[in-house]
């Protein structure tokens, strides 16, 4: 069934009059929820066709940050703009097809895996439905998905889950895809997959890319900057090489954590709390 | 106050969400199809308990009204009593209960459930707005689907009140009777405003049970307390727009 499937051909085209990736910028970005400031003062551009990772400790702000990119969240103060509009406006979205792939999926709990796919091209009836069946069947194959096509997201593992809402963003044909842990659920090589399929992607096509990801090996490999996120602020932009080289110690730390059994961390923090 | 300030935004948002979604009216694709199949699972889970309750409503209120009427011996009256009332006031009032507790708190566990789960956020960056795929077809198809209940009801309502006319001892007027009884005395236009009710009423319920769907923040739990509150305030909202309508169309 999928022998016609099987792809030279680019996973992702984009069927717009305007094929041009976009720019990203934020400016002097800060958001609070209630007390708790959550993001401070970030500033960072992501010129067009780059694939810019994000890494940072658990509860750093990455996801609150790819969701105000996303435009669904309101700044507390400062702006983001794609390519100088206001990702929050409906007209901004008209204009450039924008995916994001949640980190915990997000998929339609009511509709199949297929239907997950379908539902954007059919609902703006970018293509015909035998197009559309070609490019969802073919997404799903890229994934290795495909026996889960008629599944319920309920039926599926974790790991399963976060496939189907990357093909999902794929079938989108964005101009602008963001990921939010597209590998944390998933084998190492299934995870080197997906970092192959951003890459691809890059290349093919010159999307623009955002990563959120602990993954150092996906993040130093396909990255063209990584932007290090501490406590809410940006600790670091580098290119890859110059973030191994990196003399910070919080970024260290980070990208080369050591076990050590003599000196647990656990047991300083208990120390610090008594 | 607080209070008083969520409930003016509740109101606010519920008005601005179905702007929103007839104004998607002409973009929305498969309209007709979600409109139909919204329709079909309303009228299929409602209509079995509307049936039950209408008969026993008709009942009731024949052998409430033969009781009174006993005493005056106007028990020709029973029928057009019963007719009335089923018409003008019960019919409606109690298909759009029965639509809040089925299809409203279903609709709302169902778009809280799509909020928490941040599958409306999906929506929202694949700019499909959520009026328009969810809201819409459910508005439209609760349009259609409480003129055909209501008027279900009155007919069974009306030969529940038939039947009791019939076989309860200290009544006994035969159905020829009864039924001579509402076709004399009923005018269309008492049919007509019940049905006019019964649409205000389904589209206040559904309205309220989408707005509450997607105004649900936080965790799952909060998707219990929306059905809940989407219950509530259907009941009392329909309650109140009775007295206002009747009022207006007396
Ligand atoms: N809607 C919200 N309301 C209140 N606080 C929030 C909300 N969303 C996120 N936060 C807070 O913002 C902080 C950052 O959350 P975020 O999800 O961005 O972390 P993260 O860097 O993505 O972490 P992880 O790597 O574990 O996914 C957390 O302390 C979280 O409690
Ligand atoms: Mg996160």
């Amino acid at each position: 069934m999928n022998a016609s499937i099987k792809a030279p051909k680019p996973i992702v085209r984009v069927p717009r009059d305007d094929l041009s990736p976009v720019r990203v910028e934020v400016a002097s970005l800060s958001k609070s929820f209630g007390p708790q400031t959550v993001l401070a003062d970030i500033s960072l551009s992501v010129a067009p066709g780059e694939i810019f990772t994000i890494m940072g400790p658990s509860g750093s702000g990455k996801s609150v940050l790819l969701r105000h990119i996303a435009g669904l969240e309101t700044p507390t103060r400062g702006t983001v703009t794609i390519n100088g509009q206001d990702p929050q406006l409906p007209a901004t979205r008209d204009r450039f097809a924008l995916a994001l792939v949640f980190q915990a999926g997000a998929l339609f709990n009511s509709l199949t895996v297929y239907e997950n796919l379908a539902l954007y091209p059919l609902e703006r009836r970018i293509h015909s439905k035998a197009d559309i069946h070609q490019r969802v069947m073919r997404a799903l194959h890229i994934l290795s998905i495909e026996g889960a096509a008629h599944k319920l997201p309920a039926e599926l593992s974790g790991g399963m889950k976060k496939r189907v809402a990357i093909a999902r963003a794929l079938v989108m044909e964005p101009q602008l895809i963001l990921f939010d842990e597209p590998t944390s659920e998933l084998d190492p090589i299934m995870s080197a997959t997906i970092a192959e399929i951003i890459a691809t992607l890059k290349e093919q096509i010159a999307i623009t890319t955002i990563v959120v990801s602990h993954d150092r090996d996906l993040a130093l490999t396909i990255s063209d900057r990584v932007a290090i996120l501490h406590q809410g602020r940006l600790r670091a932009v580098e290119k890859p090489a110059a973030l191994r080289q990196s003399p910070d110690p919080v970024i260290q730390d980070f990208l080369n954590p050591k076990i050590d059994i003599r000196h647990p961390r656990f047991k300083q923090l208990e120390a610090s709390h008594e | 106050m607080n209070r008083l300030t969520e409930t003016l935004e509740g109101l606010g948002s519920a008005v601005i969400l179905a702007v929103r979604a007839f104004a998607s009216l002409p973009k929305a694709p498969r309209i007709l199809k979600r409109t139909a199949e919204h329709g079909y699972y309303g009228g299929y889970t409602t209509l079995p308990i509307v049936a039950i309750l209408s008969f026993f409503i008709g009942s009731v209120l024949a052998l409430q009204a033969g009781i009174t009427m006993k005493h005056f011996g106007a028990k020709q009256l029973i029928g057009i009593l019963v007719g009335a009332s089923m018409a003008r006031e019960l019919g409606p009032v109690m298909v759009a209960i029965l639509l809040a507790g089925r299809v409203g708190s279903a609709v709302t566990a169902e778009l809280a459930s799509m909020k928490v789960y941040q599958e409306i956020d999906a929506l929202v960056t694949m700019n499909i707005p959520p009026e328009r795929l969810l809201v819409l077809p459910r508005l439209l198809a609760v349009l259609l689907l409480m003129p055909v209940l209501t008027i279900i009801a009155n007919l069974i309502g009306w030969f529940g009140g038939a039947i009791v006319c019939a076989h309860v001892d200290f009544i006994g007027v035969d159905p020829t009777a009864y039924f001579q009884s509402i076709q004399r005395y009923l005018a269309v236009q008492d049919i007509l405003d019940g049905l006019i009710k019964a649409e205000v009423f389904g589209f206040v319920v559904m309205l309220i049970a989408c707005t509450t769907g997607l105004r649900t923040r936080g965790g799952p739990r909060e998707i219990g307390f929306a059905v809940t509150k989407s219950v509530v305030v259907s009941l009392i909202s329909i309650l109140v727009l009775d007295y206002f309508i009747t009022k207006a169309l007396a």
